[in-house]
């Protein structure tokens, strides 16, 4: 039973990470139609502005890790917006989704050539022991990871929910035409969920690399799995790609130690597959009107 | 207009004396490039069917061959001659593409990519956890090499000009299947998906078509990559190819018919004329890419086409459009 406790802990963990990216790629999706294929990479990147920060410049972790999010911010928020996605919305959906696949080649062979193509060594924000609790042993760990990411989306519900500029950005999500008659600089309010996307994904990255190691290739399995919970969870909905994310977790983690490791990846692939056919809409989505 | 049109003649046959011509000056390991071009061209005419005639966005290319390559090399290994092999590896994913495109018209465009993508992973899956029948990471070794009527395809040279063949009848077929009604029919569907159901085509029917035969010539494709290389394993076959393709169809220029060939060559020949760039290659062909969807979707060709044929406009293949149902 301790076992069963310990998985589900581990699981929601790593499930939280799932629903922060998640969550950046569905926001992308509701305000400017952009499905960043490039998602993973940048989970991936973050973890190296960190350790360039510490290695080169010699930093500590902490001053590291506020440069890693600033970076980010520019980099993957404002320039990926002003120099990809706003010269291709135009074309429509597929050649951004072609470019962004373009863009995760290059993110991806830009780190193996100038940094390098070993996994590396993350510190990690807390100290890999166990605390008992009513005698069941949890990583610390797992612990951080579910209080950080707990914070970090209960905040970002509350900037939606309950600030002028959330629900501005809620109204451009969910009808452009009208809150830019509304008076919403929807331009701006576009920018600000890349900048939110940024955040998220240079998170996901401090908290997620301690567990697997900082390598080029991370951002394949990633970006996979954020798809995944976007999609279960509902591509159109914030609380959608939490409990995909979530769900996610759990399944990968209790399928690696009951079922198959071999065929760990293959649950949620045959989630996803299932969800498509049946519920395309996702868990908690809502079907999305199509206009001629 | 004639020197327009001379100007075109030329470069074909230009071509077509260099890919007869080539193999009788090439060493061996670069007609085993040239080789993987012919192949990894029709595997990508099979998706420009599929993502620039139909419109549907296919990330599941690579589990097609895959599969194709994996049906010739257990059974040519068992004894089969190749054609047989090379018929059934068609059929088999022309069948799997035709299961697994329903999920395509329950959800369309950005949900079909999902599909896809998931499908290839799970075959990749299939081809390294089932050892019984793949020989898991091991593979699958000493694939033998077609004989035609006594005419042994065992050097490297009789082997190209085994696949250049294959190319140039697939293409004659793809261009035939283009002009008849079908292909019509597949590019109502690209340009106005309501418009096209609404002229009385069964859209259901013709998106299932466009994305099985596209799956068939990626089996085709595979089959004809198994007795080259003579070793298969899963490798190869990951979601990084189906990537590949699809970068290809696009950089060539989607809905064109060279497309896919002239993509083929930025993506299989150019790095190897370019090794010393290792790396810094791929990032630049990424580059290449992202520039290409800024400036022009619709590929080289269309960059070509806008340069040198100003006028032709009206006639040209639209740009690489997205069916216009916003949310």
């Amino acid at each position: 039973m301790s076992d069963f406790f310990q998985l589900l802990v581990a699981g929601l963990a790593t499930g939280a990470i799932y629903a922060l990216i998640a969550i950046g790629f569905t926001l992308l999706w509701q305000t400017s139609q952009t499905i960043n294929f490039a998602q993973g990479e940048f989970v991936m990147l973050p973890a190296f502005f960190v350790l360039t920060a510490m290695g080169y410049f010699h930093q500590p972790f902490w001053v590291a890790v506020v440069a890693a999010f600033v970076v980010s911010i520019l980099l993957l928020g404002i320039l990926f917006k002003k120099l990809m996605v706003d010269p291709m919305i135009r074309h429509g959906v597929l050649p951004l989704v072609i470019a962004t696949i373009a863009l995760a080649l290059l993110l991806k062979e830009g780190v193996r050539e100038f940094y390098s193509a070993e996994a590396q060594g993350f510190p990690s924000l807390a100290a890999a022991t166990n605390v008992t609790v009513l005698g069941v042993g949890f990583a610390v760990q797992s612990l951080v990871v579910l209080v950080v990411t707990g914070v970090a989306v209960g905040g970002l519900q509350l900037f939606l929910t309950r600030t002028r500029i959330g629900r501005r950005m809620q109204a451009t999500a969910q009808n452009p035409t009208v809150a830019r008659l509304l008076g919403i600089p929807v331009e701006r309010m576009i920018l600000y969920t890349f900048l939110i996307n940024a955040a998220l994904v240079a998170l996901a990255s401090v908290l997620v690399t301690p567990i697997y190691l900082a390598k080029f290739s991370n951002g394949e399995w990633l970006g996979l799995y954020a798809f995944i919970a976007a999609i279960v969870g509902g591509f159109n909905q914030v609380r959608g790609a939490i409990v995909g994310g979530l769900m996610l977790g759990i399944v990968d983690n209790f399928a690696a130690a009951y079922l198959s490791a071999q065929y760990r990846l293959a649950m949620p692939l045959l989630i996803l597959i299932v969800v498509i056919l049946f519920r395309p809409q996702g868990l908690l989505g809502r079907l999305e009107e199509r206009t001629v | 207009m004639m020197r327009r049109q001379a100007a075109i003649y030329g470069v074909f046959a230009a071509c077509a004396i260099f890919l007869v011509a080539a193999p009788f000056f090439l060493k061996p390991y670069g007609i085993f490039i040239l080789t993987t071009w012919a192949v990894m061209t029709i595997a990508a005419i099979g998706l420009n069917l599929t993502l620039g005639y139909a419109g549907q966005v296919s990330m599941a290319q690579a589990a097609f061959v895959g599969i194709g390559a994996y049906t010739t090399a257990l059974l040519t290994t068992h004894g089969w001659p190749f054609w047989p092999t090379f018929a059934l590896a068609g059929v088999a994913c022309f069948v799997v593409g035709w299961v697994l495109g329903y999920p395509a018209l329950r959800v369309q465009h950005h949900y079909l990519a999902f599909v896809t993508l998931a499908f290839n992973t799970l075959v990749f899956l299939i081809f390294r956890n089932e050892e019984w029948l793949t020989g898991g990471n091991y593979g699958i070794s000493n694939i033998p090499r077609p004989s035609v009527f006594g005419w042994e395809t065992d050097r490297p040279r009789d082997f190209y000009f085994f696949c250049l063949a294959h190319l140039v009848l697939i293409s004659a077929a793809t261009w035939w299947l283009i002009r008849s009604p079908w292909g019509r029919a597949f590019i109502a569907l690209r340009e106005n998906p309501i418009r096209a159901l609404s002229l009385g085509i069964d859209t259901r029917r013709y998106t299932l078509m466009a994305f099985a035969l596209g799956a068939g010539l990626g089996g085709l494709a595979g089959s004809l990559y198994a007795p080259l290389v003579q070793f298969v394993d899963p490798v190869p076959f990951a979601l990084t190819l189906s990537l590949n393709l699809l970068l290809m169809v696009v950089v060539g220029g989607s809905g064109y018919f060279f497309g896919p060939f002239l993509g083929a060559i930025v993506a299989v020949l150019l790095p190897e004329w370019m090794r010393f760039a290792e790396g810094y290659y791929l990032m630049g062909y990424a580059v290449l890419v992202i520039v290409l969807m800024v400036f022009c979707p619709s590929g080289l060709l269309g960059l070509a086409e806008r340069l040198f044929l100003p006028k032709a406009k009206e006639t040209s293949p639209a740009e690489l459009k997205p069916q216009e149902d916003a949310r």
